[in-house]
């Protein structure tokens, strides 16, 4: 076999420590392992995953790690984390409006909480708080009644008041004469932030460690079906794989692998935009989001301010997005954050968005037996990366969706029981 | 950004325009009577191509009407704009055509 094929099977991980840190420096770092193997696909598995963004990866991690199925590929048609996972404003929080939402996210936020130590791989979880800011006397008042059902689930969340706001955040301009007056707002103080390419890479390397075979470069083009109609491979640009179960977790490609299975799905694909700033001195340690004028801010380690904008509003593939949506974006900003004025922006980036029209997820089996989605998480899947593969694993594992999975069931849009999250979600999340 | 031709005003910033998406999706005849399946294929299932698609957009700040267009999704290239209850174009000689 060639070297570049790398090791076959399970490998002993090398740990991460200080000690290993040490140990390194002293052999000019030239000692560390991979931290995943590239293997050649085999020609079948028990379960196969397209897309190696964070959702596909974890998925993969906990079917191996707690369902026995170890016989496991990951098929990315880029590379591991460059779709969503790696563009979004790694906003993490659990406070949404209904019961079935604040159970599935606040399931993945006990998952953030271990995240680190479990993997052995620092994601920088920061827990530093989420402020959801109101701008009229109406979203104040649904605000104020989301506060209530968080609490009804015994989730953390407090209520705060524009002054209370300027302490938390002082550089915040709670004006009331402006356009959009700050009114009070919600803090989930177990909210945060992570590293999300350290997410990806975490568990790529916790799951190849448990066996799963991560092939990178490897697009999906077709399904293959046996005559009664159940699935038996995927075709892709290196080749026909079989496997008797084929999970689809590809974001805003959904719609055109369902298309290439033979159905259709509720779901529209839109660009989403970030910027960040230039960096500067610490001026901002919680993450503040403001739904009704399509932008939340905070500060990452490096001292850049990340931003985020607008979905367009139109289909489509082209990852880069509209210019009116950074040019609303920054006016708001400066109008909120008058310190921003003159500050400059570094990059402008566009991801491909799965926007679902109750904007809760689909986690589902499909007409197709044997094939799986897990997509519809639009602007605001990032946050529930854990919990989100923890219950596709056991839905794939023992084709029925969990609890928790089950009222995101594609059947939804025939039953008419909808998870309208179009409040709590928004364009931000 | 990009510019939508409206078949009533010419062409205009998208900004003026509210998307309609799937184009030539049909309303059930006779409501009562169809299963819940035809309705949440009408409701809610959509086409989504990646390439060039058959859309509905509205002029909402122009002259409030809606129409089609054949637009490719990814790269954003207008093929054709026409209004409603005109068939809608073979998509295949529209792009064949550009392409020649
Ligand atoms: C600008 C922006 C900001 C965001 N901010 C936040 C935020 O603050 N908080 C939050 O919770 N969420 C946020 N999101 C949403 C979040 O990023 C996504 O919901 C989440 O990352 C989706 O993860 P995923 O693993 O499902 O998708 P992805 O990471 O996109 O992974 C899907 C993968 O599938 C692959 N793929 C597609 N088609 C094929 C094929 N045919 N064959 C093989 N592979 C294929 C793609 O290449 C891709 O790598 C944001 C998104 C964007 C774009
Ligand atoms: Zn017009």
């Amino acid at each position: 076999m060639d070297a570049s094929a790398g090791r076959q099977g399970p490998t002993t991980k090398q740990r991460y420590s200080i000690f290993a840190l040490a140990k390194n420096a002293l052999s000019y770092h030239e000692g560390w392992q991979q931290a995943w193997r590239s293997p050649e696909p085999k020609k079948a598995y028990d379960v196969i995953i397209v897309g190696g963004g964070g959702h596909g990866l974890t998925t993969a991690y906990y079917l191996a790690k707690l369902h026995g199925v170890r016989n496991v590929a990951v098929l990315e048609k880029g590379w591991i984390g460059g779709g969503n996972t790696g563009r979004n404003t790694t906003i993490i929080r659990s406070g949404y409006l209904w019961d079935e939402s604040i159970k599935l996210y606040e399931h993945a936020l006990k998952l953030w909480e271990g995240m680190s130590q479990e993997l052995n791989f620092n994601v920088m979880f920061s827990q530093r708080g989420v402020i959801n800011l109101a701008h009229s006397e109406h979203e104040w008042r649904e605000m104020r009644r989301r506060y209530e059902a968080i609490r009804l689930n015994g989730v953390d969340i407090a209520l705060v008041l524009p002054d209370e706001i300027k302490k938390l955040v002082p550089i915040i301009n709670i004006d009331p004469t402006i356009r959009y007056p700050v009114k009070g707002g919600i803090l989930q103080q177990r909210g945060g932030t992570a590293r999300h390419d350290a997410v990806a890479w975490g568990y790529a390397r916790a799951a190849d460690a448990l066996g799963v075979d991560i092939i990178q470069n490897c697009e999906v083009t077709g399904f293959e079906r046996a005559p009664e109609g159940q699935i038996i491979g995927v075709q892709t640009t290196r080749g026909f794989i079989a496997s008797n179960k084929v999970g689809c977790v590809p974001a805003g490609h959904s719609g055109v692998l369902a298309e290439m299975a033979g159905f259709m799905l509720p779901i529209q694909a839109r660009p989403l935009q970030a910027l960040v700033s230039e960096p500067i001195k610490p001026v901002i340690d919680k993450v503040v989001m403001s739904n009704a004028v399509h932008m939340y801010i905070s500060q990452s380690d490096k001292g850049e301010l990340v931003l985020g904008a607008g979905t367009d509003a139109y289909s489509s593939y082209a990852q880069r997005g509209s210019p009116n949506h950074p040019e609303h974006l920054m006016a708001a900003t400066v109008e909120l954050y008058p310190i921003t004025s003159r500050l400059r922006m570094l990059r402008q980036w566009g991801g491909i968005v799965d926007t679902c029209p109750d904007a809760s997820p689909i986690i589902s089996k499909t007409p197709i037996p044997g094939l799986y989605f897990n997509c519809g998480w639009g602007t605001g899947g990032f946050k529930a990366t854990p919990g989100s593969g923890h219950v596709f694993a056991d839905l794939i594992a023992h084709d029925r969706p969990n609890a928790l999975a089950a009222p995101f069931s594609l059947d939804r849009f025939r039953t008419g029981y909808l998870v309208d999250e179009h409040g709590a979600a928004g364009v931000a999340h | 950004m990009q510019l939508i031709p409206c078949p009533w005003c010419g062409p205009r910033d998208d900004a003026e325009f509210h998307y309609g998406a799937e184009a030539h999706v049909a309303r059930p005849a006779v409501p009562s009577e169809r299963s819940d399946a035809e309705w949440e294929a009408y409701l809610y299932l959509r086409r989504n191509t990646k390439g060039p698609f058959a859309e509905r957009w509205l002029h909402t700040n122009g002259c409030r009407r809606w129409f089609n267009v054949i637009r490719d999704t990814y790269t954003h290239e207008i093929f054709a704009s026409y209004k409603p209850g005109e068939p809608m174009p073979d998509i295949d000689q529209l792009t064949a055509k550009k392409d020649a």
